[in-house]
């Protein structure tokens, strides 16, 4: 079977959500690779969600929240945006392409950004190739 | 009366003996320990082989309590061995609760490992850059070492644990109220964690707390920081926020932040992940560039935020090709 990226999204529910809504309502065709989680803010969104989706096969991970400046509770998205590249140094360190996780800001009226940004994360991780978490585990127990 | 005894096993996997030297610190309540119990194999302190051990029933330790990750095929043996010869079997300190310090080994390779301590290491003489291998032939005989493995364990990811008593080393005080509820019968629920508190270590911290804003990260040696204020508040990475409580605030007291060895506060999945979002989370900045900036004071962030925790994080060890 050939290689379909399984792509994790959490959405904030103020804009990124509706912006999916957006695409959809409006028959907007976009990769279907990709998992819907939705989130009250992206500042719900903790470092530990995205390793988990990792942990257990996701490919990779897109966050969105409202672009800075638009957040319903006003700084919550400045949140995220503070983790992100502190979470990417440690998927680095890792040695986990940073690229497997992403984040953007896709407001409510962005339904046709929001079907790009997928099209686009899943081009990019389906170039990436499956995740080696899952494999590299296993390969460990079995040397046991 | 002397089978009455309870009978103990303590045992090293990967560790430094600090979890041993921590038993050893209960000072004369180890005696008391020896008057109601037959330490039966101790390997830093007391006589007792393998064979023996081998050799006894099933279940007739009443406890044995395990220090070190595993990182090896003996180590491997002998937890699965006191598994199965022991009623109750406790990873004892960080290690054995988390992968502790060996576990960050995790971040490389098991080649790279042997490359820096066998071939590399400036203090090998030349002519003897030798690595060991599981299987050697010498003279016509075939010898064997164990088998060193690609990552470190955690005591619970290779055998079924009772308890885990963190610490890096667990406190002494902590210790001796747990050999005692041993003694006593007045155990807690399996898989308990123990000889620690449920809440997070800021929680008992002396230091006053304010709002945390940082615009700047020092290492702990680049400030002099205020005794009497959250350390992280002044820029200095410390653990606490992500870890549980137990060990008596012993580092911040000090002046010095907290490592993180008691892990993580019950329902915290990641230590690592849980430290990352806290701090940054209070980076005084909105803006993408400066943020960077700020967090660049952080260097090697990932190996202090999983310091002892690594082999128990979510993802265990390193992707990297």
């Amino acid at each position: 079977m050939s290689y379909e990226p399984k792509i994790v999204g959490f959405l904030c529910n103020w804009c990124s959500y509706t912006g999916a809504d957006l695409a959809g309502t409006s028959r907007v065709h976009y990769a279907p690779n990709i998992r819907i989680i939705r989130v009250m803010c992206s500042a719900r969104i903790d470092p530990t969600f995205v390793l988990k989706a990792l942990r257990e096969g996701a490919d990779g991970v897109l966050i969105c929240g409202c672009h800075p400046g638009d957040c319903h509770y006003s700084e919550g998205n400045y949140k995220m945006m503070r983790r992100y590249p502190l979470l990417k140094k440690m998927l680095t360190d890792f040695g986990i392409e940073p690229a497997r996780v992403r984040l953007e800001w896709v407001s409510a009226s962005e339904g046709q950004r929001f079907a790009e940004v997928v099209n686009d994360m899943t081009q990019r991780v389906r170039e990436l190739g499956p995740s080696p978490i899952q494999q590299t585990l296993a390969q460990d127990m079995a040397e046991r | 009366m002397a089978d009455k005894k309870l009978q103990i096993a303590l045992y090293w996997g990967a560790a430094c003996g600090g979890c041993d030297v921590a038993v050893l610190d209960t000072n004369e309540f180890i005696l008391d320990v020896a008057a109601v119990a037959d330490i039966r194999l101790w390997p830093i302190a007391a006589d007792g082989k393998y064979k023996d051990i081998e050799a006894m029933a099933d279940g007739e330790l009443d406890l044995a309590i395990f220090n070190g990750g595993v990182r090896n095929s003996e180590n491997e043996h002998i937890a699965h061995l006191l598994r199965q010869k022991s009623k109750l079997l406790v990873a004892f300190g960080s290690c054995a609760y988390m992968g502790g310090i060996p576990g960050l080994a995790n971040l490389t390779s098991r080649e790279k490992i042997l490359e820096t301590a066998y071939r590399r290491n400036p203090s090998i003489e030349w002519g003897n850059r030798v690595v060991p291998q599981p299987e050697t032939k010498l003279n016509g005989k075939e010898l064997e070492i164990p088998k060193f493995y690609r990552r470190v364990y955690k005591l619970d990811q290779v055998v079924d644990v009772d308890y885990y008593i963190p610490g890096c080393p667990p406190q002494p005080d902590r210790v001796r109220e747990t050999l005692l509820a041993i003694v006593k019968g007045e155990l807690p629920p399996k898989g308990s964690v123990v000889g620690a508190f449920d809440h997070a270590l800021c929680e008992d911290c002396p230091r006053t707390k304010n709002e945390k804003k940082v615009k700047k990260f020092y290492r702990p040696w680049e400030i002099k920081a205020d005794p009497d204020t959250c350390l992280l508040e002044q820029g200095v990475l410390c653990c606490g926020v992500a870890t549980r409580s137990g060990c008596g605030v012993r580092c911040p007291t000090s002046g010095i932040p907290c490592r993180g060895c008691y892990g993580p506060p019950p329902g915290v999945t990641d230590q690592g992940a849980k430290l990352a979002s806290a701090v940054a989370s209070i980076v005084d900045s909105k803006d993408p560039n400066e943020i960077e900036e700020i967090l660049a004071g952080l260097p090697d962030f990932t190996s202090f935020a999983y310091r002892y925790g690594v082999a128990a994080s979510l993802l265990q060890r390193s992707y990297r090709q």
